[in-house]
């Protein structure tokens, strides 16, 4: 029996405060999520129940349990108030999934500050955009990524922390500070800063079509939503091995990743290494893991590999699959049953909205491709793009339009106010995605409703690729569109024209594609460059990105009145 | 002429996937995606450098992430379609 039983009768009665009360949310006047992932799961008898079984790439595994999270995320709250990091500084985490990473991601809102995690593989640019952003005052990284943190932290004087996990014997630099969590003196007892439902909690930065990359800032209260959901939709329950394979520089790895499992006191396994299908399949065989929260890129890659692999584990002991990033393919979905016996079921959110919004839920009929109905308490529509109303009939597409007011929906955007509240109208959230709704309430995804990039489940703002292009000796004007692809739903395509004195050629594209990996990140290389005379153009000299992307798709290329050139 | 496309390779790996102050050792069975020294989007131009300079096209079905996952591997892969 699946924790929520009838979806239409939890859809019909639920109310967040249901959450709350079965969360004990607010009970002693706490509202601290750090207080619910560790020390209430104490409090409550499973001091000594794993919390997470984590293995390095070498094999390496080290287990903490509930106490041990307590503790430790204790020492590491204490470390920082200890070095002048207050309540509502910026905390930024800067490191692969080590426990430093998880723990110190409790530990930093246990002391009030908020949670900034970046994912690891952003270049010094990209890196460089969103902590100048967030004025961010400490970031907590290691010894690899070092370099990029040393190379912008000239330009940035709020940084003053740079706290290194995995210190050796080397002299620290100007506002470096070693720190080894496991030789640290443990802090049993510490005042968790009282915060209240609606302060601070994790900056997580998103892209959006223009502009830099806006940092979506969510509040303590977001747990209430982080736990329901991951009990009713990943079906969360107290025996289960729990395996989500998303890094928490996304807010998959920290909503799923880190709040929903503990905050329902689940143990969870992690695996700190790169993709492999062998590895992938042995270490759910290793664990016995039950649920398993993954993304379609990842599911796609498994795919190509057969079914053939897959018979060579035991994989008996998944229970329920789960899958978010980007849409789920039926063909996936069908191959999964194939493979394991049980479908994936897809899931829909975004990092605005904090948890999950609409769903297939277990025991509900899946329809394979379709993105399910909405979470209960959760009020979900399609609009028309132009009047902003509900559209009443089935099958036509609209935006995807959901009610404010659930409590992991972001509350800002980080310094940039008006860009937030440009996402409501006539009363509706809009998430920027195209969808329909058939006769029986399932939503179908569509596609964007903007330029963004959806590649492997991340977005990546065309504008930045762009602007990083630029600084390439080479390009003289370019633009960045989405282009259809396999597995990764959608891959970097850049469209280029190059400066006087420079041919097209195979090393030069391999030169800009690198260019990009080391300034952003590897999910904003272009994998594809066409390199053009000149890019079209509408007459007040705005690249016309539509035209290219509508090209590439094989879509209708639509009103091009006002292009400059034939 | 095996122990220079290993080099070559060994050589491209370090100087784009690794920081410049690394002190990790990668040779010719060091996992490179597995372990995450080189992500599946990075692949794309670890491939690409290797089309460059044999002047070979790999598919795409050849270039699974298990195909790329050493510079041994790599070597087998580019065998498929240059006598080295």
């Amino acid at each position: 029996m699946s924790n929520i039983g009838s979806y239409e009768e939890k859809y019909k009665t639920f109310k967040w405060e249901q959450a709350e009360e079965e969360l004990e949310y607010g009970k002693n006047g706490i509202y601290n999520i750090g207080y619910y992932c560790s020390d209430r799961i104490c409090e409550k008898g499973s001091a000594n129940k794993l919390a997470l079984i984590w293995e390095g790439f070498t094999g390496g595994v080290k287990n903490f349990t509930y106490n041990d999270i307590r503790v430790y995320s204790n020492t590491i709250a204490k470390f920082l108030q200890d070095n002048g990091v207050n309540m509502g500084d910026r905390v930024c985490l800067f490191m692969d999934k080590v426990p430093e990473l998880y723990l110190g991601f409790i530990g930093i809102l246990k002391m009030g500050g908020i949670a900034q995690p970046l994912f690891s593989a952003f270049g010094e640019e990209a890196l460089f955009t969103r902590l100048d952003d967030a004025k961010t005052k400490a970031i907590i990284t290691q010894k690899k990524h070092l370099g990029k943190v040393r190379r912008i932290k000239d330009k940035l004087p709020e940084l003053t922390k740079i706290i290194i996990v995995d210190a050796d014997d080397t002299t620290p630099q100007v506002n470096e500070i070693h720190f080894c969590m496991e030789k640290s003196e443990k802090v049993d007892k510490f005042d968790i800063v009282k915060v209240g439902p609606e302060v601070p909690s994790v900056l997580h930065y998103t892209s959006g079509t223009t502009g830099k990359p806006k940092g979506a800032q969510h509040v303590h209260s977001s747990i209430i939503a982080q736990y329901i959901t991951s009990k009713w939709v990943l079906d969360l329950q107290p025996d289960d091995i729990y395996w989500c394979t998303a890094d928490p520089g996304w807010v998959t790895g920290t909503s799923y990743g880190i709040i929903g499992p503990w905050a329902n006191g689940v143990t969870q396994v992690v695996l700190d290494a790169g993709f492999g299908t062998e590895k992938w399949y042995a270490f759910i065989q290793k664990y016995k893991v039950t649920m398993w929260y993954s993304a379609p890129t990842a599911i796609r890659l498994l795919m190509k590999e057969g079914l053939d692999v897959v018979k060579k584990f035991d994989l008996t002991s998944l229970r329920h699959l789960a899958s978010v990033g980007e849409p789920l393919n039926a063909e996936a979905v069908i191959w999964s049953e194939k493979a394991f016996g049980k479908p994936f079921y897809d899931t829909y959110w975004q990092t605005e909205t904090g948890a999950i919004v609409i769903t297939n839920f277990p025991g509900m009929k899946i329809k394979p491709g379709s993105m399910g109905k909405p979470f209960p308490g959760i009020a979900a529509t399609v609009v028309n793009p132009k009047t902003y109303e509900p559209i009443e009939t089935p099958g036509t597409v609209g935006l995807i339009a959901l009610k404010p007011g659930w409590p992991s929906m972001m509350r800002t955007y980080w310094n940039n106010k008006e860009t937030y509240n440009g996402k409501f109208k006539n009363g509706w959230y809009i998430c920027g995605d195209r969808s329909s709704i058939d006769n029986e309430g399932y939503f179908w995804f569509v596609g964007r409703d903007d330029d963004v990039i959806n590649t492997a489940g991340h977005l990546v703002g065309p504008f930045e690729i762009e602007s990083a292009l630029l600084e390439h000796k080479a390009v003289a004007e370019s633009a960045a569109i989405g282009k259809p692809d396999p597995v990764n739903m959608e891959v970097v395509k850049a469209f280029i024209a190059l400066k006087p004195g420079f041919e097209p050629s195979g090393d030069l594209e391999l030169d800009i594609m690198n260019f990009i990996r080391k300034k952003l990140s590897p999910l904003a290389m272009p994998q594809e460059i066409e390199f053009v005379p000149s890019l079209p153009k509408t007459r007040s000299g705005k690249i016309m990105r539509r035209l290219l992307r509508a090209k590439e798709w094989g879509e209708e290329i639509g009103d091009i009145s006002t292009l400059e050139n034939d | 002429m095996s122990e220079e496309i290993k080099k070559l390779i060994i050589d491209y790996v370090k100087k784009e996937y690794l920081e410049e102050d690394s002190t990790m050792e990668v040779n010719e069975n060091t996992k490179l995606i597995s372990s995450g020294i080189v992500d599946s989007f990075s692949m794309v131009s670890l491939k690409m450098f290797i089309e460059n300079k044999f002047a070979i096209k790999i598919p795409d079905d050849k270039a699974t992430p298990e195909a790329f996952d050493s510079v041994n591997n790599i070597i087998n892969v580019i065998k498929e379609f240059v006598k080295i």
